[in-house]
């Protein structure tokens, strides 16, 4: 029960609770589509990952065991508080294993080890339309999505390959749900963007000031737009190695030596990097 | 006259603005000021519009501001929605199927591969934001074609063909004076080969010399693909050099329509007269 005894048991009242699982229920039935629910206040400000928190406090029972990532790692600020909110309105356990977590909450991510049926990943989203660069007006963007119409995210790719030669989203690369609706996959990298496509777990994406909910449920086909000339590519991490557990192939963090010069790469995912290194203490 | 299907039949069209009263649906002569109710103050913008455009011909709708020239064009690119009507395009389901009956879904498919439309205002027909070449290939990638190289090299014959240098292509058309603008309209309508072309007071706001430039590109196309067009202005020099046909547009109806040099020379009814003298 709650460490305070003023607050329901996950912040939220059971209403709220309730209305937000009911928006859930719908975003699962229509993978991609994005559900408008209606988004509470929360003690963290909207743009602060609040929309993700909603989904995991409404999804979270006393038996969870939780883990909060923020781009990667388990430790930084946006982490560590929201945790320690959920952690004292719940008195769940929280973990930074991957693999302990039943529920994952995460900004800007997708964890490296791959998810499992009874886990849940929450994705925090600060702009779920895809569509919102081409066409500001929300009535415009939901009669483009009721019928079909992606020209506008195409063209943002095609004037991207035009100018650059290359496409050049950085993260949030939108990606197709089961033939159907063309959803941001909130600022993952592009080398997440696969982990969408046929996955075990459920994926959940909540976008707080926007006020919408939408979901990729396990094994639904996710694919990122693409040219038939220019076909889609995640970000180049050959030749990178990790300066703290020797990982390659995985996403990096780029450090820079302001002192000496140089760069050097680390595992992005703090806790698998962790992991690695543990691995390797214990057989040398 | 041959026997081949028009292009295009649009057949009873009426657009209304408000809902209308028993006195303006029943004794239009007598309760309408111009287009407009003296009860209800409903604006019939299109009363019983009815027309056919034939293969590779051009048809002018000529007539003077708020008279429903663009109204037409504007409810058969979908821009706006008929209040009653009907309009059949022979390349749609062989002219079977009824355009302002077909779903959101279908209308973005015929708008997207058998219409090309030029708008008065390039802000309207044209993203400013983007590059010229990605402004005409938004009209090949919304008809389904996902090939960078291809519609790039497209865009290039296309702007060649409108006599834009190709070494501007990737600059936006923001940057472009008005004429440069409505000729990436045109190219961009023409991106897909559509069987007929929505042209809007095209030269409208452009100087002289502009103006008999955008002319002599609409002539060369016309010539050169042979597609059909429906031509809106109000100026009636410039439907003189390009319609075969015209219709009269005055307060929402059809006063006059025939060929273009039958009307200059021997107009029939009153309004026409007076427009066709006022050109001298």
């Amino acid at each position: 029960m709650s460490r305070h005894g003023t607050y329901n048991f996950a912040f939220l009242d059971e209403g709220s609770k309730r209305e937000i699982r009911r928006a859930t229920l719908k975003a699962i039935a229509i993978p991609g589509y994005q559900v408008p629910f209606a988004s509470r206040e929360m003690p963290i400000a909207r743009g602060w990952g609040t929309g993700g928190l909603q989904l995991t406090l409404s999804l979270i029972g006393p038996d969870d065991t939780l883990k909060v990532i923020d781009q990667g790692t388990d430790e930084s600020v946006n982490a560590v508080n929201i945790k320690a909110l959920i952690r004292s309105t719940t008195g769940v356990t929280t973990s930074d294993d991957t693999a302990e977590a039943t529920l994952i909450q995460s900004r800007h991510r997708i964890p490296d080890k791959p998810l499992r049926p009874d886990q849940i990943l929450i994705l925090q989203v600060p702009i779920p339309e895809p569509l919102r660069f081409v066409e500001p007006r929300e009535e415009v963007t939901r009669r483009l999505h009721a019928e079909r119409d992606y020209t506008g995210a195409y063209v943002l790719l095609f004037e991207q390959i035009m100018r650059h030669g290359d496409v050049t989203t950085g993260a949030d690369h939108p990606v197709e749900v089961h033939d159907r609706y063309v959803m941001a996959p909130s600022p993952i990298p592009r080398i997440d963007n696969p982990k969408m496509d046929h996955g075990d777990a459920l994926i959940l994406l909540g976008a707080g000031r926007e006020k919408k909910i939408y979901a990729v449920p396990p094994h639904t086909r996710v694919t990122s737009l693409a040219f038939d000339d220019h076909p889609f590519r995640s970000e180049d991490v050959d030749g990178r190695t990790c300066e703290l557990c020797g990982a390659e192939g995985v996403f990096m963090d780029e450090i820079q030596d302001a002192q000496h010069g140089g760069t050097s790469f680390r595992c992005n995912d703090t806790s698998e990097c962790l992991a690695r290194m543990n691995a390797h203490a214990r057989t040398s | 006259m041959t026997t081949t299907l028009p292009v295009l039949t649009v057949d009873d069209l009426s657009k209304r603005y408000g809902s209308g009263c028993a006195a303006c649906r029943d004794h239009a002569e007598t309760a309408l000021q111009g287009n407009t109710c003296r009860h209800c103050g409903t604006v019939h913008a299109l009363s019983g519009v009815s027309f056919e455009v034939h293969p590779g011909e051009v048809l002018g709708i000529v007539g003077e501001s708020g008279s429903g020239k663009s109204t037409i064009l504007n409810c058969l690119y979908f821009d706006e929605e008929p209040t009653s009507g009907h309009a059949y395009l022979a390349a749609y389901e062989r002219g079977a199927a009824d355009l302002w009956t077909a779903s959101g879904e279908r209308r973005r498919w015929i708008r997207n591969h058998l219409l090309g439309k030029v708008y008065q205002n390039p802000m309207l027909g044209l993203n400013m934001d983007f590059s010229s070449v990605a402004n005409i290939a938004e009209k090949m990638i919304a008809a389904n074609d996902r090939h960078v190289g291809r519609m790039e090299a497209r865009a290039r014959v296309l702007l060649e063909h409108t006599r834009i240098p190709t070494h501007r292509m990737k600059t936006s058309p923001r940057q472009f004076s008005g004429g440069m603008q409505q000729r990436v309209q045109i190219a961009k309508a023409l991106s897909n080969e559509p069987p007929i072309l929505l042209l809007d007071e095209v030269t409208t706001g452009l100087d002289l010399s502009v103006q008999a430039r955008v002319l002599d590109l609409i002539k060369q196309i016309r010539r050169d693909v042979g597609v059909a067009m429906i031509l809106v202005s109000h100026d009636l020099a410039v439907i003189r050099m390009l319609a075969d046909r015209t219709i009269v547009m005055r307060d929402g109806r059809q006063v006059e329509a025939g060929l273009t040099d039958q009307i200059m020379e021997d107009p029939q009814h009153p309004y026409t007269q007076e427009l066709v003298y006022s050109l001298l």
